[in-house]
Formats: structure tokens, C-alpha cells, sequence
């Protein structure tokens, strides 16, 4: 299709609750560079049910326009429902640019919006910036996990289209909410959903973690050596901080943590302040899900583990009399 | 059941090492393996066949003439057929364009092998790791889909999928016609047999060619058919590792570690 503006669009994915997820409002802070640079507006686009609170974030966070498809078809995603609410609006619209936080349900509704619409899509991107030279977006995303980088550009198609990483670029700073809202009455039939959900199952331990947003992350990986180690070890220092217990993933497989705190390329990404990796080697797979964090401290008995090599402060020690001296020494400093 | 499984060769990525003078990755030697999120798609087509043993489960790749290894290695676990998409023209093609071919192969195949109730994916390769191609397979052909599927059972004419969800798994069930890509399961996908094996290393694979379907439309495939080009390529950078603790003690280290995670205002 053409494009009939120069606008950028960030989908706002929201929960089922109506709040929205937080990639979509960290993607309104390179949306406002790129939309600036393609000299268009800054658009937030809402899919969901009760969506007030999306709605009212994403003006805080930077939207110039919100545009809104409410309704209880939208409650729970389901690809039918959201792929065909999407492409009508941007139908309707013409944006230049799609940005899409790359979770389980962007990374489905994604490919299916952007070939519906034959356009091109650069998958689970880390970096962004606008072609210099044809004023196309600039998609940088890795390949080969995480082994090579790929820049992508989609000249001759619009929408350009992305999904990007959660916990790669920080919320903006909130503002004023100066957004102008537009609601748009779409409705998706029962029948055209081909999709049942018949159950949601919460993770066994019913524990929420909150890995993609949390800002101090302690992780434990093979060193730890048992499952106890988290909860006796970890977990005090985690809390210490206000942080969450993550894993690698052989502590994973070993049974001795839920898959839900792990962290890697069959886990979470994340891109905390800090993050603390205890007992773990640093695999490619491992540090491809948490090299974007702004420090990462490792403690490791082996001096020559590759976690080393990409740590700010690496200490070499055994993590079992190093972790609970820090704890210890933090809380002291915490006292003074 | 009809049920068709596409798969992929690629590089065994967790063995590529990085050139560190030329910062490119060297490829020789790098051994070609079936991409392992399409071998746990064949393992659920594997599982609705042992409970269902009229099930026929027909494999299909796109790639260069040396990618029919991996249909060998599929009807070597599971697989009755094999079908070999490989063509000059179709080379450098996006993922768009790889599922526009993709999708006229399919509808090729059920030419001879009858309609499909469901085709099955890995979620992504490991070399690409867009997870693009499946989701645009089945909006090529109009098909409903499920992403991230673990395991799924046959249901009144269609399936139950277990699929991995945010925080925790959903249950979804979806009518035949359908497209489902799989993720890793909580098992170990089978091994194939001696006798299955030897079957596979007799098996003949059928071939499509560039000129498969005429019908094809050459502005949607090929390098010039890609809305999608890859400007350029690089190693990333090299994290250099910082500063390195190690006191005579793990309480002396603890200390100092302490002393500059506040110093530096990181806690």
C-alpha cells in the first residue's frame, strides 16, 4: 500500500486487564526520534478491551495521537481478532513505520499484519535509526544467535514494518498528556476469531516474574548446584536490592528453578540496571538475552568463564561465600 | 490425518565461532543439522501418529539440492514423504517471499498427496530467527494459526494446543484446516531407528523447481520479489571485560565489590 502520512505508529499492546505492556510505552522513546526524523506524527496505537489506562499512558509517554479499538473480542489476544483490527486501521490510515514489541503475541500478530498487507517485517530488533541517505528506518536485529547483526531496510513497501525487543530502549520520560484520541468502531465477528482459548494455565509456582521489567536481576546457573541456593542465597539479596531471581537455562533444565525466570534465548530478554550472575559460564545463548543491561557483575569460580568477558565487575570466587558477604556488606552500607 | 511438516537446514549456530581479526563468522566446518524447532514439529506430527497410525506425515524444505539430507533425516524418525523446494530463482528471498513459494509448493503437493488437515513449523530457525516464515505460510493461505505450540491432541475436527503464553501456558483449540508452530517441549523429540534408516537412505524425494507453478508471480519471490533487503552485516561488538575482583577472600571480594557498586551508584 501507499503511504498517506509520514506517521510512525507503536502498537501498545495491552493485558487483559487494560493496562498496557511495557515494551509499548518504551517504544514511544525511539518512535519519538524516528518520527521526528520521517517529519510525521507520533501514533499509539490501543488494541483491547477497558484500554483507559493504555490510553492515558501512552499520551503520558510521548504519543502525539492515540488511536483506540475497544472491545471485548479484544480482551484476550487472539490473532484473528487483533491482525484483522490492526490492518483496518492502518488501512485506513496509511502510517509509514509499524513498530511492534517483539512478546510472544507481537511476534504472532507481526508476520501475519505484515504479509496480509505484503509488506516486508524485520523481526526482534535491538536497534533503530533512520537511513541518512533514503530516509528509510534502519532495522538492526541479530542473527545466528546472536552471533551476527543484520541491518534491514524495506524501501519499496509501506508500512515498513518491525517488532522490537522488549527491555532494549527505556520509557521515555513522562510528560503531559497533549494526545489527541481517536476511537475507532471496529468490531471483529465470533465467527472470523478461529481461534478458542479452552484454558490458561499460570505458571506452577502461580509466581509472576517480572523479568522484562525488572531493574536489579540476581541470576543463579549450573554453579548453583541444587535448587536450594535460590531461595537461601539469591532471593535475600534480590529482595535486599527490590530485585527478582533469575536463571540460566542449565539451571533450568535441571529442575531446579521454573522456566519462568529464565533468562537467554529460550527465556526472557532483559535489560535490568544491574545484573548479578552467579555460577554462570556466560554461554552465547545465555548473554544474548542479557547483554543489554547497563551493568553486569559476575561471580564465578572459574577464572576463564566467558561471563568474565563481558562483565563490568567480575569477581572470581565461590559464589556461596561471595554472594551472602555482599548481602551482608550492602545491608551495612544501607545502615550507615 | 494429513499433516505437513516443513523444515529447514541450517547451521549448527551454537558452533559458529567468530573470524577475531576479520570479525566474520567462519562457516567452514560448521556441520548442517535439521533446525531443531522443526524436529519438535515432526516429534508432535510423530505423537498424533502413534495414537492415530493412519496419520500420514509428508515433509517439505526449501533450500539448495544438499537440503534433501534433512528430509532423509525426518522419514529417518518419522516422516512417510519428502518433498525438495529448490530453484536458482528462488534464491535470496526474504521471508515474504520464502512463504509465497512455500505456500504454492503446499498447494503443489496436495496435488498428489491430498489436501492437508495441518501443516506444522518449528516456531524459527536458528539461523534467521525471524519466526516469520510459519504466520506468513498461513496468511498466504488463509489458515488459522497457533504459535509457540509444546504438544497438541487430536480434537473433533481440528486440535487441542498446549502453547507456551506469557506467564504460564494456554490450551487453544482450532479447527482443520491450520497452521501451528512448535517451540521447545518439556521432552526429547525421538531418534530414529535402525530400520527407519536404512528405509530413508532408499527413499526418493520428489523435487520442485523454479518452474514448479507457472502461475507464480516473479515480483513476489527471488531477491527482487523481497520488500526486505539486508543493508549490511557485522559481528557485535565485543564487550570488553571490565575490572576483575579477586581478594584473598570471598568476603574481602564481596567487600569490594560492595564498595564500588555504591561508589559508582549502581545500588
Amino acid at each position: 500500500m501507499e503511504a498517506k502520512t509520514k506517521d510512525l505508529w507503536v502498537f501498545i499492546e495491552t493485558n487483559e486487564d487494560g493496562s498496557p505492556k511495557k515494551v509499548g510505552l518504551e517504544l514511544l522513546n525511539p518512535g519519538r526520534d524516528l518520527a521526528t526524523k520521517q517529519g510525521g506524527k507520533l501514533v499509539g496505537v490501543v488494541i483491547g478491551n477497558n484500554v483507559a489506562e493504555a490510553v492515558e499512558q501512552a499520551g503520558i509517554y510521548g504519543a502525539d495521537q492515540v488511536i483506540v479499538v475497544e472491545g471485548p473480542e479484544y480482551q484476550q489476544f487472539t490473532t484473528d481478532a487483533y491482525v484483522n483490527a490492526l490492518t483496518y486501521v492502518t488501512e485506513k490510515y496509511a502510517p509509514t513505520t509499524v513498530m511492534i514489541g517483539a512478546t510472544p503475541n507481537g511476534r504472532d500478530l507481526g508476520p501475519r499484519f505484515s504479509s496480509r498487507l505484503r509488506t516486508g517485517l524485520t523481526a526482534d530488533c535491538t536497534s533503530l535509526d533512520i537511513d541518512e541517505e533514503t530516509g528509510n528506518v534502519a532495522w538492526t536485529r541479530p542473527a545466528f544467535g546472536g552471533n551476527l547483526m543484520a541491518t534491514i531496510m524495506c524501501p519499496d513497501h509501506r508500512p515498513q514494518c518491525g517488532t522490537v525487543r522488549p527491555g532494549v530502549f527505556k520509557k521515555p520520560e513522562a510528560g503531559e498528556n497533549k494526545a489527541e484520541v481517536i476511537r475507532e468502531d471496529y468490531h471483529v465477528a465470533p465467527e472470523d476469531i478461529r481461534t478458542c482459548i479452552l484454558e490458561t494455565i499460570e505458571d506452577a509456582a502461580g509466581e509472576m516474574v517480572d523479568l522484562e521489567g525488572a531493574d536489579i536481576i540476581v541470576s543463579g546457573g549450573r554453579g548453583m548446584g541444587g535448587p536450594e541456593g535460590f531461595n537461601t542465597t539469591l532471593k535475600p539479596l534480590a529482595d535486599l536490592l527490590g530485585g527478582v531471581v533469575g536463571a540460566s537455562r542449565a539451571a533450568v533444565d535441571s529442575g531446579w528453578i521454573a522456566h519462568a525466570h529464565q533468562v537467554g534465548q529460550t527465556g526472557k530478554t532483559v535489560g535490568p540496571k544491574l545484573y548479578i550472575a552467579c555460577g554462570i559460564s556466560g554461554a552465547i545463548q545465555h548473554v544474548a538475552g542479557m547483554s543489554s543491561s547497563d551493568c553486569i557483575v559476575a561471580i564465578n569460580k572459574d577464572e576463564d568463564a566467558n561471563i568474565f568477558n563481558i562483565a563490568d565487575y567480575g569477581v572470581v570466587g565461590d559464589l556461596y561465600e561471595v554472594v551472602p558477604a555482599l548481602t551482608a556488606e550492602i545491608k551495612k552500607l544501607k545502615e550507615a | 490425518m494429513n499433516i505437513l511438516v516443513c523444515v529447514k537446514q541450517v547451521p549448527d549456530t551454537t558452533q559458529i565461532k567468530i573470524d577475531p581479526v576479520k570479525h566474520t563468522l567462519i562457516r567452514e566446518g560448521v556441520p548442517a543439522i535439521l533446525n531443531p524447532f522443526d524436529g519438535y514439529a515432526l516429534e508432535a506430527a510423530a505423537r498424533l501418529k502413534d495414537k492415530n497410525p493412519d496419520t500420514k506425515i509428508v515433509v517439505v524444505t526449501m533450500g539448495p539440492p544438499q537440503a534433501v539430507a534433512v528430509l532423509k533425516e525426518c522419514v529417518a524418525i518419522a516422516a512417510d514423504k519428502g518433498y525438495l523446494v529448490t530453484g536458482r530463482t528462488f534464491g535470496g528471498s526474504d521471508t515474504l517471499a520464502t512463504s509465497y513459494i512455500l505456500s504454492h509448493a503446499i498447494k503443489k503437493i496436495e496435488e498428489t498427496e491430498g489436501a492437508f488437515d495441518a501443516i506444522f513449523c518449528g516456531k524459527q530457525a536458528i539461523d534467521g530467527d525471524t519466526a516469520q516464515v510459519g504466520p506468513e505460510i498461513a496468511e498466504w493461505l488463509g489458515l488459522p494459526q497457533v504459535t509457540y505450540g509444546l504438544e497438541c491432541e487430536a480434537a473433533e475436527g481440528g486440535l487441542k494446543v498446549q502453547k507456551e503464553a506469557e506467564n504460564g501456558k494456554q490450551i487453544i483449540g482450532i479447527k482443520f484446516p491450520c497452521l501451528v508452530t512448535f517451540t521447545k517441549p518439556s521432552f526429547d523429540p525421538r531418534y530414529p531407528t535402525i530400520k527407519r534408516k536404512l528405509a530413508a537412505n532408499r527413499a526418493k524425494f520428489e523435487q520442485l523447481g523454479d518452474d514448479f507453478d507457472p502461475s507464480m508471480d516473479v515480483a513476489h519471490y527471488g531477491l527482487k520479489g523481497s520488500p526486505t533487503h539486508v543493508k549490511k552485516s557485522f559481528t557485535p561488538p565485543v564487550k570488553q571485560g571490565g575490572i576483575k575482583i579477586k581478594e584473598e577472600t570471598g568476603a574481602e571480594s564481596a567487600a569490594k565489590l560492595a564498595k564500588i557498586l555504591t561508589d559508582n551508584g549502581i545500588i
